[in-house]
C-alpha cells in the first residue's frame, strides 16, 4: 500500500495504462507543462512526450469530437475538460456521437474514450465553474458514468474506464488532495459496482462523489444517537448497481439519498424510483425515502452563501433523526 | 492542359454518376409511395461531387459523410443492395437497419459513416486523421460538409486544430447554395468558403462542382498536397441540389427559373456530351447504360421490398454497449 492523494491516484492510473498501451493518449487544454487546471497531469508530458500527451486549443466541442474520431480508429483517448460546467460544450460529441456510434453502426464501431472532468462547488468559483451536471448525461443510453470518491476507487475505476470499449464519463470531485492508502499492484474496480463505505443497520445513506465524505461524517455523529448508518457509495451511476441498493434498503428499511446536484430532476429521483418500484424493498421501508441534495439555485460567489448550497452533514442528521421521531 | 479522363475511366465515372442519380430517384419514389419510412435527403444534381471525390482517392483513404450521404457512400464502394436494404430498415443493410438513410456506414471501403448533425462529422474526421498521423499512415480523411454546416463553430474549431496539429484532413465543402431553405448568400459572411482557408493557415481552392473532371483533378491535387506537405486542405466545390432538402420540401425558397438554369448544367449531361465529343461513347451505348442501371436498381428495390428480415428489439438492444468488459 502507498499513500496517494485523489489527483495522484488518477494520474498514476493514467500513467500505468499509458505505459501498458501506447494508444492510451491524454488530450486536453493545458495538460502539458502546466499540469492541467487542477494539477492532475504534472510530469506526464515529460514522461510520455507529445505523442501521448496532446495539448489542444480552447475548443471543447472539437476536442471531444476529435477524441471520438480518434477512438474509432483505435486510439484510447482520455480527454480532460477543465470544469464539468464545460460539458455543455462537449454535449454534442458525447450525446449525439460517442453514445450512438456503436448502436448506429450495429456494433461495427467502438468509441473507447474516457471523458474526465471535475464537478462541484466549494472553490469560490461562482456559478459557471461549480455545477454538478451528471444528471444531464445519466439519461443517455450508450454512455457509462462513474464518479469515484476515494483515491483507491479513482485509480481502479480510471483503469477500468480506459480499458472499457465504450465511452466512459469519469466525473471527479475537487477534494484532489484527499489522501488514502492505495494498493500498489495493478487492480481494477469494476464499472457498475457500488461499495459499502460503512456498514450499518438502521438507515442507508446512498450517495456518490464528494458527498460520500459528508455521509461518513454524518454517520459518525449519528452513532452518538445510537443510530447505525450504512453509507453506500454508488461509484457508478450508469450502469447502476441496483442489487446493492435494494439489498441495503431491505436491511435497514430507511433511506437518505444524497447528492450535491440540485434536487429537482436530479439523479436521486432515479435511485428513489429504483427502490419504490421493487416490492420487497418498498415493503421493507419503515419511513418515507428522503432526498438531501444541493439547493435549487446557481452557486453564489459569496462564501457564506456558497457554503449553504451543498448538503451538509447537519442536514443529513436532521433528516435521519426526523425518520426516527416518526 | 485541363485534365481529361481516359476512355475507360470516363465511362466508369459516368456509370457511377448514373447509379447515384437513379438510386436516389428510386429512393424518392419509394418514399413518396410510403414503401420506406422516415425521411431522406437527396443530392440529385450533385453527382459530379460524388463521383469526383472518392474515386480520386486512395482506396484506403477514409471519408466521413453527412445526412446527405447516399452518393458518397455509393462512390466509396458500397453496393446498391446493401444501401437499399438499409433504406428499408432490413437486417442485411449497411447498419442492419439501425442507421437508415442518414447513417450509411461501410467500413470495408473505409467509409467511417456519417453524422446527421450538420458539421459534427468534421471534428470526428479530424480525430481520425490525428490517429492516422500518430500511426504514420500515408492516408488521409475527407470531411464532407455543406455551406450550411460551414457556419458551425465545431467546423471552425476543427480547421484551426487540424492546422496547428498538421493533420491529413481534406475539408470538402460541398456548397450547393442552400442550407435547407436558406441561401448561402444570406447566411455565409464570405463569397467563397474556400476564402476562409488562409484564416486558418490552410491551403484552399474553390472549383466548379458540376464538372466531374475538375472535381476529380482538384481532389487528386489536394490529396497529393496533403500527403506531401502533411497539412490539411480546404476544397470548396460549387454545385446545386436539384432535389429539395428532404422528403416534403416544396422548394418555395428558390425560383423555378434558377432551377432551370442549373438543370441546364446537369453534371451527368455535361460528362456525357464530353465523352461523346471525344469519341469515347456513342448515344446508343449511353442509352443501354441508363437502361441496365435503372433495371438493376428496380430489380433490387423490388426484391428487397418484399423482404422482412429485421432485427428484433433484443438484438438492437445488444448494440447499445459492448458485451466486453475490462478485466
Amino acid at each position: 500500500m502507498i499513500k496517494l492523494s485523489y489527483r495522484e491516484a488518477i494520474r498514476q492510473a493514467m500513467m500505468e495504462e499509458m505505459e501498458r498501451d501506447p494508444d492510451v493518449v491524454l488530450i486536453g487544454e493545458d495538460v502539458g507543462c502546466y499540469g492541467g487546471c487542477f494539477q492532475v497531469t504534472p510530469g506526464m508530458i515529460e514522461r510520455f512526450g507529445p505523442r501521448q500527451v496532446i495539448e489542444t486549443p480552447v475548443s471543447e466541442e472539437c476536442i471531444v469530437g476529435v477524441a471520438v474520431g480518434a477512438a474509432m480508429m483505435g486510439m484510447k483517448p482520455i480527454v480532460e475538460v477543465m470544469y464539468g460546467d464545460f460539458s455543455t460544450l462537449a454535449a454534442d460529441p458525447l450525446i449525439n456521437h460517442a453514445a450512438k456510434i456503436r448502436f448506429m453502426s450495429a456494433g461495427q464501431q467502438s468509441v473507447p474514450l474516457v471523458y474526465r472532468t471535475p464537478m462541484g462547488s466549494g472553490t469560490g468559483a461562482a456559478a459557471q465553474h461549480t455545477q454538478s451536471l451528471e444528471a444531464l448525461f445519466t439519461n443517455v443510453p450508450g454512455l457509462k458514468i462513474v464518479y469515484p470518491a476515494s483515491p483507491t476507487d479513482a485509480k481502479g475505476l480510471m483503469k477500468s474506464a480506459i480499458r472499457d470499449p465504450d465511452p466512459v464519463l469519469f466525473f471527479e470531485h475537487k477534494l484532489y488532495g484527499a489522501e488514502e492508502l492505495v494498493p500498489q499492484e495493478d487492480y481494477l474496480i469494476p464499472i457498475g459496482k457500488a461499495d459499502i463505505k460503512r456498514q450499518g443497520s438502521d438507515v442507508t445513506i446512498i450517495t456518490y462523489g464528494k458527498t460520500v465524505f459528508t455521509a461518513l461524517e454524518a454517520a459518525r455523529v449519528l452513532e452518538n444517537d445510537e443510530i447505525s448508518a450504512e453509507v453506500l457509495d454508488l461509484r457508478s451511476l450508469r450502469p447502476l448497481d441496483t442489487e446493492a441498493i435494494l439489498a441495503s434498503v431491505k436491511k435497514t428499511g430507511r433511506v437518505v439519498v444524497l447528492h450535491e446536484a440540485p434536487r429537482f430532476g436530479g439523479f436521486a429521483g432515479e435511485i428513489v424510483s429504483t427502490i419504490v418500484e421493487d416490492l420487497e424493498a418498498f415493503s421493507a421501508l419503515k419511513a418515507p425515502v428522503v432526498r438531501v441534495c444541493g439547493l435549487d439555485m446557481p452557486t453564489p460567489f459569496n462564501k457564506n452563501l456558497e457554503q449553504q448550497l451543498p448538503p451538509s452533514s447537519k442536514r443529513i442528521i436532521e433528516s435521519v433523526l426526523a425518520m426516527f421521531r416518526g | 492542359m485541363a485534365f481529361e479522363f481516359s476512355r475507360t475511366q470516363g465511362r466508369e465515372i459516368l456509370s457511377l454518376m448514373l447509379r447515384s442519380r437513379f438510386l436516389e430517384e428510386k429512393v424518392e419514389a419509394l418514399f413518396a409511395s410510403h414503401a420506406m419510412h422516415g425521411t431522406t435527403h437527396l443530392a440529385v444534381g450533385q453527382e459530379a461531387v460524388h463521383a469526383g471525390v472518392s474515386p480520386a482517392l486512395d482506396p484506403d483513404d477514409w471519408i466521413v459523410t453527412t445526412h446527405r450521404c447516399h452518393g458518397h457512400t455509393l462512390a466509396k464502394g458500397a453496393s446498391e443492395e446493401a444501401m437499399l436494404a438499409e433504406f428499408y430498415g432490413l437486417s442485411q443493410g449497411l447498419a442492419q437497419g439501425l442507421g437508415g438513410s442518414m447513417h450509411m456506414i461501410d467500413l470495408e471501403h473505409h467509409n467511417a459513416g456519417s453524422s446527421a448533425v450538420v458539421g459534427s462529422g468534421v471534428p470526428i474526421a479530424t480525430g481520425m486523421a490525428l490517429q492516422l498521423k500518430r500511426k504514420a499512415s500515408p492516408n488521409l480523411v475527407v470531411a464532407f460538409f455543406g455551406d450550411g454546416a460551414s457556419s458551425r463553430g465545431a467546423v471552425h474549431e476543427a480547421m484551426n486544430m487540424a492546422s496547428v496539429m498538421n493533420l491529413p484532413v481534406l475539408f470538402l465543402c460541398e456548397h450547393n447554395l442552400y442550407g435547407m431553405s436558406t441561401c448561402a448568400r444570406d447566411m455565409v459572411s464570405v463569397e467563397s468558403i474556400a476564402s476562409r482557408g488562409p484564416g486558418y493557415g490552410i491551403e484552399s481552392l474553390m472549383v466548379d462542382g458540376n464538372d466531374v473532371e475538375i472535381v476529380y483533378s482538384a481532389v487528386q491535387e489536394a490529396a497529393r498536397y496533403i500527403r506531401e506537405q502533411k497539412r490539411p486542405y480546404l476544397l470548396e466545390v460549387r454545385t446545386y441540389r436539384f432535389s429539395g432538402h428532404s422528403k416534403n420540401d416544396k422548394r418555395t425558397y428558390r425560383t423555378r427559373k434558377e432551377e432551370q438554369e442549373w438543370l441546364s448544367r446537369d453534371p451527368i449531361e455535361a460528362l456525357k456530351k464530353k465523352l461523346i465529343s471525344r469519341g469515347h461513347l456513342i448515344e446508343e451505348e449511353y442509352n443501354l447504360m441508363e437502361d441496365s442501371i435503372r433495371s438493376r436498381i428496380d430489380e433490387i428495390a423490388d426484391r428487397l421490398g418484399d423482404q422482412h428480415e429485421e432485427l428484433d428489439l433484443a438484438q438492437a438492444a445488444a448494440y447499445v454497449y459492448s458485451p466486453e468488459v475490462a478485466e
